[in-house]
């Protein structure tokens, strides 16, 4: 890792200019992360009364566990559908949008202060409008012969988070993918419109593909954010209902360890969560390192 | 444009309006009904149209809040949104601009080292370590207090990132004048970083402050004192507390409130925002 040139020479000021961030990472990061590894070995008997330290049990037991394994597969439902869903709506914005002139930015406006909406807010919004006793889309949908209600069907549940999540994230693909193609080189273009593509075929045969690197780029970032971030959304509406049906696995660390108050299973699954993070950030990185090079 | 189709052009007008009505529409219906008599709720579909009554709505949520219900009111949410999110923005800002000047300008030993401990907390979203982080805020008597909802969420690895590289690209040659006028550290940083970086700083604030007011599971956790609830997480009570149908009138004025301010900045702030949100990824 490079410094400048030329440096600064004192022994103690770099360590005092560090010391703010150090100390807070090491007293709410890296402390707590490693009392989840240690407590994830642990199991206390119902009372509290008695800890027993137990290796890997807590880990076989979640693996053995239907209800995890529900999650899990709840939560891959969950992340690919918000993550499609937002991708393939903002591509076609960001798409649309480049070809305007004026009223490029105005779109922009319009298009990108979701961001802003606060994930709990936007699930929120998104329950009033679907809510079966008052909202308009049930009304409308039950004209279409469509019965919704998210408090009993479970994949009506889904869909309404999935809308939720994806909406609130539009804004953020949006503007990634309308940087990338704007950095598309417009010879490129030109070129493929002067041997006769039309604008499908150069879609899918250019631009599509030079776009890949935003496209992974967010499909990462996207799933982190549905996995993670999301928390709001499903606690703030379904809680994790019907039927476990919309139970993520962030939303499941916290309804364990805070209110089932299983703690060794809790911090079992906040290790797991801690792998998957670490190895999407791990891939993430990688890919901006190979961007750098090109 | 390689060639000039005003259907296309056409359809992707229509394309893009349908689009922004779709991502506008939940707002709208949120406004819409935050002005209607509670009544209007219990008809069956809700209208369409502004009701009359929002001046009323907004005033009952903003002085008196739902006291029967045990929900505060919403003035002293914002208001704790407020500093919460300025806390949180500032103080990332502030201990990011001083460690990435270490990293940039000093050579120590242990700087590789530090460099990865903060590259750690990239790594570790409170959302997966909640119980531990939870218990050693309990323990520090950190909890229903200003500092505990802000410095937990203050270190912050991407604006450490942001201003690292920013650093790395101002030309050597300041450095140099800086010493050879006799500057030390800490009136180079002051005087010539700084004032260098204030671009950098309007961006990485424009996105903390809504990062920060926008925080949900942390203040749920560790606020039980209603003096301390954010507004955003205060919506959940308010949709949870009833024992019946939510005050649907009164929750989606909450809404709109805990919306707004964030909206706005992004609005008034657009340039500063894009930049923040595309550099913070590089």
């Amino acid at each position: 890792m490079q410094t400048k040139r030329m440096t600064f020479t004192s022994r103690w000021l770099p360590y005092v200019l560090l010391a703010p961030q150090v100390i807070i990472t090491l007293i709410f990061f890296v402390w707590p992360a490693s009392q989840a590894l240690w407590q994830s070995m642990l199991r206390q008997d119902p009372f509290g009364l008695r800890t027993t330290f137990v290796w890997f049990r807590n880990f076989e037991r979640l693996f053995a566990d239907p209800n995890y394994l529900a999650s899990m597969k709840t939560t891959a439902i969950f992340a690919v559908g918000t993550t499609l869903l937002s991708l393939s709506l903002s591509l076609l914005f960001a798409v649309m949008v480049n070809r305007m002139i004026r009223s490029r930015d105005l779109y922009t406006t319009f298009l990108v202060w979701p961001y802003a909406v606060a994930p709990a807010v936007a699930g929120v919004l998104w329950w009033f409008i679907f809510n079966p006793s008052v909202g308009i889309l049930p009304y409308m949908l039950e004209m279409l012969g469509y019965d919704w209600n998210h408090r009993l069907h479970a994949g009506d549940a889904m869909a309404l988070v999935i809308l939720a999540a994806a909406w609130k994230q539009i804004s953020y693909n949006f503007l990634f993918f309308l940087a990338g193609l704007q950095s598309i080189p417009q010879s490129l273009i030109e070129a493929a419109a002067i041997d006769g593509a039309g604008r499908t075929k150069r879609f899918w045969t250019i631009i599509f593909p030079l776009l890949s690197p935003t496209t992974f780029f967010l499909m990462v970032v996207n799933i982190v954010y549905a996995m993670f971030d999301t928390f709001g959304v499903i606690h703030a509406t379904t809680a994790g209902g019907p039927a476990q049906a919309t139970n993520i696995l962030v939303y499941k660390v916290y309804r364990d360890g805070f209110i089932g108050n299983n703690l060794g299973s809790s911090a079992a699954q906040s290790v797991i969560l801690m792998g998957i993070v670490i190895v999407l950030t791990v891939v993430q990185f990688r890919w901006i390192e190979r961007r750098v090079n090109y | 444009m390689v060639e000039n189709d005003r259907w296309g052009m056409l359809l992707a007008h229509l394309v893009l309006i349908l689009g922004v009505a779709v991502v506008v529409f939940p707002v709208y219906v949120a406004i819409i009904a935050s002005t209607h008599a509670p009544g209007t709720f219990l008809q069956g579909v809700m209208p369409l149209l502004p009701g009359s009554h929002g001046w009323e709505n907004y005033r009952t949520i903003i002085f008196e809040g739902r006291s029967n219900a045990g929900a505060p009111p919403i003035g002293s949410m914002l208001w704790n949104s407020f500093v919460m999110a300025m806390m949180i923005a500032v103080g990332k800002i502030a201990i990011s601009l001083l460690s990435a000047f270490a990293i940039v300008y000093f050579r120590f030993p242990g700087r590789i080292f530090f460099f990865w401990i903060i590259f750690v907390t990239l790594m570790l979203p409170v959302e997966v370590r909640i119980v531990p982080t939870y218990q050693v805020v309990a323990n520090l008597h950190m909890l229903n207090t200003y500092a505990g909802l802000s410095i937990p969420l203050i270190a912050s690895a991407t604006a450490t990132f942001l201003f690292r590289q920013f650093f790395m690209t101002v030309p050597e040659e300041m450095l140099e004048a800086a010493r050879v006028d006799g500057a030390g550290p800490w009136k180079f940083f002051k005087d010539i970083l700084v004032p260098l970086s204030v671009t950098n700083i309007a961006a990485m604030f424009v996105i903390m402050f809504i990062y920060g007011w926008n925080q949900y599971l942390w203040p749920l956790l560790i606020t039980t004192d209603d003096s301390y609830y954010t507004i955003v997480m205060g919506i959940q009570r308010m949709v949870t507390g009833a024992d019946s149908e939510p005050l649907w009138h009164l929750v989606m004025a909450t809404v709109v409130l805990a919306a707004l301010p964030p909206i706005l900045v992004i609005l008034f702030m657009q340039r500063l925002f894009v930049k923040g949100l595309t550099e913070t990824e590089k």
